[in-house]
């Protein structure tokens, strides 16, 4: 049963609402640098725009659905009443406040940095105190994940961690420990510039402290998706988790090497010496494995549905699948996406691919592919499967529901396989304006004006989907009945100590980064020399 | 189901699980075997060393200073390409280079950070201000390329386009005994 409802209610509306407002930007966006929009007179609007749209999608949407959902697993998974309800709001008004604070410089043109902050480059200062609030107030929520879990466990020794809570504060345990890489950067070198006590700022030890956030902040993002395949999916399609052994072991792995891996994004940077591309090159493989993994134990939980729904054959099974259920779709529709994704990522971690795809429109297809696509479906498919028992009210528009799942799995389609295809031609990111009638670049014409059809389907999508929940708060009472998470073929009645706590993966995630980033980071912060004059965005 | 078949059945599920757990291992060692051979035979390699520069006095001395940009011809044939990048161009923004000679790109950033991207080529990487980013380059084809900046640098990055030429190697020769600097700029 979920006590607070109010409280994880707020956060996914929050979450929804500024998805919405940034859904609509990145459509814009899509459009205005495309050859079907009109030349935009002034390009810095498109900056602005461009930063509030990556630092709503990437810190304060997933940022909520993260913690909304975790509220509701820690509640339901654990059937305890939420503690420290009290930080929890506060923690719900921080973020509010943060991200306030930070979009009124940027909506003044007083931000335009993008949400990777790239110093000199500096921004006003409010931008980023309000990104720091957005990240402390979800360290709260972090310190109330494990919180609840320790009191749960007084009252139960011994017993088994439920695996949906148990990848929760695995996944809350990541957060807070990435978060630290872009907390050092914000504290210790830009925000001093900012505020104006400092004039200079070291740009390369900027960019490495930034990369230890921006790899795992995508497993911070994937979490909640990873939780509703193993707890959800099986649970409302009718099948078992096929082992939750292996589940609890895949989280663990994304807890230990999601973190030491990130300089693979410093690959084409000078700062970062030969030696230590390669240790996180390497490591970046280690990463496929998890996933792995869980495309495995996903599919197998899946043929047991089938199975269990009288499915037959070696693949003939796959019809007996309840497709009309709209959480089969957004499972199928993931998969697909993050099998592209997927793809697309082996690229990337390749030192020698990567050169040619660095810092083109590829980069950005990849990660809206599994961002937006693989990832931001499952988002919705936990949404409408909480919903009723959020609001005690039955969501009546399956078709809708659908038809909303379809077009964001085509709208994804259609947008990022050209804006990919477009990369691979050489188009750089984060430009506000392409000259297609260079007959260079008239090649790349068609496949901007795919993307931005594509993004026009997303963005109908996304308005389904809000009116999908908005309609689902007036629509008939219904008994819920308590909230409920996929169940083992072989529920586990002990589980090792090992598969059942943190503390030792905490410690080694802690160790690894420490191997992999102490020496770069020491060795950058002791050169003299490297500190470069800031560069004042909006001074002139 | 009785408990003799239950048992069977975990003894099944736990084997095939096993076997998909060591294919993964596989494919993960694979990948890793594969981008150390890769880099071991230095299909591309990064650069091996860090080294720093002041871009306040970089207009002032040194290996940056205007005079000395642009592509010059070693004893060895080999050639040597020094560019930087800054708000919001790039100096030599025409850089003119001989096919099938080995190129040596050195460059760095006068201000915030930029990237260089060769069309149609992997020449890629980061000019971040402060540090002095160097990479190998062979052009195969002569031809124009598209030069443009790869990372936002500011309400101008959409405007910062430079281009490389690449001509034939012994006109390049000619060109180079002049002496001095080359680059393609008002060409
Ligand atoms: C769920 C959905 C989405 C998420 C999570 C998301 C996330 C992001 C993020 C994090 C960035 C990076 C900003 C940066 O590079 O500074 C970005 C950029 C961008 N997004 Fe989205 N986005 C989403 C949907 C869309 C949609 C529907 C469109 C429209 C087609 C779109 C268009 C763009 C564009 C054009 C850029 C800038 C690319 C560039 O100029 O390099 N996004 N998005
Ligand atoms: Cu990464
Ligand atoms: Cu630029």
């Amino acid at each position: 049963m979920l006590a607070n409802r109010k409280l994880i209610l707020a956060h996914f509306w929050l979450a929804f609402a500024v998805f919405g407002f940034a859904l609509t930007l990145g459509a814009w966006q899509m459009f205005i640098r495309s050859p079907i929009g009109t030349w935009l007179s002034n390009p810095e609007l498109y900056y602005r725009s461009l930063t509030a749209h990556g630092t709503v999608m990437g810190y304060v949407f997933p940022t909520l659905v993260a913690m909304g959902f975790g509220y509701a697993i820690s509640e339901s998974a654990l059937e305890q009443r939420l503690v420290g309800v009290r930080w929890a709001w506060a923690g719900f008004w921080l973020i509010v406040a943060g991200s306030i604070m930070a979009m009124v410089p940027i909506a003044l043109g007083r931000a335009s940095v993008l949400y990777t902050f790239y110093p000199p480059l500096i921004g006003n200062v409010f931008y980023y105190l309000g990104v720091v609030l957005v990240v402390v107030g979800s360290w709260i929520w972090v310190a109330l994940m494990s919180v609840n879990l320790r009191v749960w466990r007084k009252a139960h020794p011994g017993a088994p961690v439920p695996l949906a809570m148990f990848a929760n504060v695995a996944g809350s345990y990541l957060w807070a420990w990435t978060a630290v890489g872009a907390a050092l950067e914000l504290l210790l070198q830009i925000i001093p510039v900012a505020a104006g006590l400092k004039n200079t700022i070291d740009a390369g030890l900027a960019r490495v402290f930034f990369s230890w956030t921006l790899h795992a902040i995508v497993y911070f993002w994937l979490m909640p998706t990873y939780i509703a395949y193993y707890t959800i999916v099986p649970r409302a399609i009718g099948g078992r988790v096929y082992s939750d052994s292996m589940a609890r072991i895949s989280f663990i792995l994304f807890l230990v090497v999601a973190m030491p891996i990130g300089m693979h994004h410093t690959f084409a940077d000078p700062q970062v010496g030969a030696g230590f591309k390669f240790v996180h090159s390497a490591f970046t493989a280690l990463v496929a494995l998890p996933t792995l993994l869980t495309v495995f134990t996903i599919c197998a939980s899946i043929e047991i549905a089938a199975r269990l729904r009288g499915g037959r054959g070696m693949f003939g099974w796959t019809r007996a699948l309840p497709w009309d259920n709209p959480m089969m779709l957004a499972l199928a529709f993931s998969f697909v996406m993050l099998g592209f994704g997927g793809a697309g990522g082996l690229i990337n971690m390749s030192y020698q691919l990567d050169a040619s795809i660095h810092n083109t429109q590829w980069i950005t297809g990849h990660f809206h592919l599994i961002f937006g696509g693989a990832i931001v479906i499952m988002y919705f498919a936990i949404a409408y499967d909480l919903w009723p028992h959020l609001t005690g009210r039955e969501l009546i528009d399956i078709r809708l529901i659908r038809t909303q799942l379809w077009l964001w799995f085509i709208g994804m389609i259609v947008t990022t396989f050209p804006w990919h295809w477009v990369g691979i031609l050489g188009m750089p990111r984060r430009m506000a304006y392409f000259d297609f009638g260079d007959p260079a670049i008239a090649p790349q014409a068609l496949s901007v004006t795919f993307s931005a059809i594509g993004g026009f389907i997303l963005l109908t999508s996304g308005i389904m989907f809000i009116v999908v929940l908005a309609r689902g708060m007036r629509a008939p009472l219904v008994d819920a009945g308590p909230y409920r998470f996929a169940i083992a073929v072989h529920q586990p009645t002990t589980v090792p100590v090992a598969l059942n706590t943190h503390a030792l993966w905490v410690a080694l995630m802690i160790v690894l980064t420490l191997t992999n980033y102490g020496y770069p980071i020491l060795t950058l912060a002791t050169t003299e020399g490297t500190s470069v004059p800031a560069v004042y965005v909006g001074a002139q | 189901m009785s408990s003799e078949d239950a048992h069977r059945s975990v003894e099944i599920a736990a084997r095939v699980e096993r076997r998909w757990a060591t294919i993964a291992v596989i494919i993960v060692v694979g990948m890793a075997l594969l981008a150390a051979f890769a880099g071991i035979h230095r299909a591309t390699m990064p650069q091996p060393r860090v080294e720093i520069t002041d871009p306040s006095r970089i207009h002032l001395s040194g290996e940056f200073v205007e005079s000395n940009l642009g592509s010059v011809l070693e004893a060895n044939g080999n050639v040597t390409v020094r560019a930087i990048g800054q708000q919001y161009s790039f100096t030599p923004a025409c850089i003119v280079v001989p096919a099938d000679t080995p190129i040596t790109l050195r460059a760095t950033s006068a201000d915030v950070v930029h990237g260089i991207l060769i069309q149609g080529t992997n020449v890629n990487t980061m000019l971040v201000p402060g540090y002095v980013s160097e990479q190998l380059m062979r052009f195969t084809r002569t031809g124009d390329y598209l030069m443009p900046c790869q990372e936002f640098c500011s309400f101008g990055h959409e405007g910062m386009w430079g281009k490389v030429k690449v001509i034939d190697k012994t006109d390049f020769a000619n060109r180079a005994k002049a002496g001095g600097r080359l680059s393609c700029v008002g060409q």
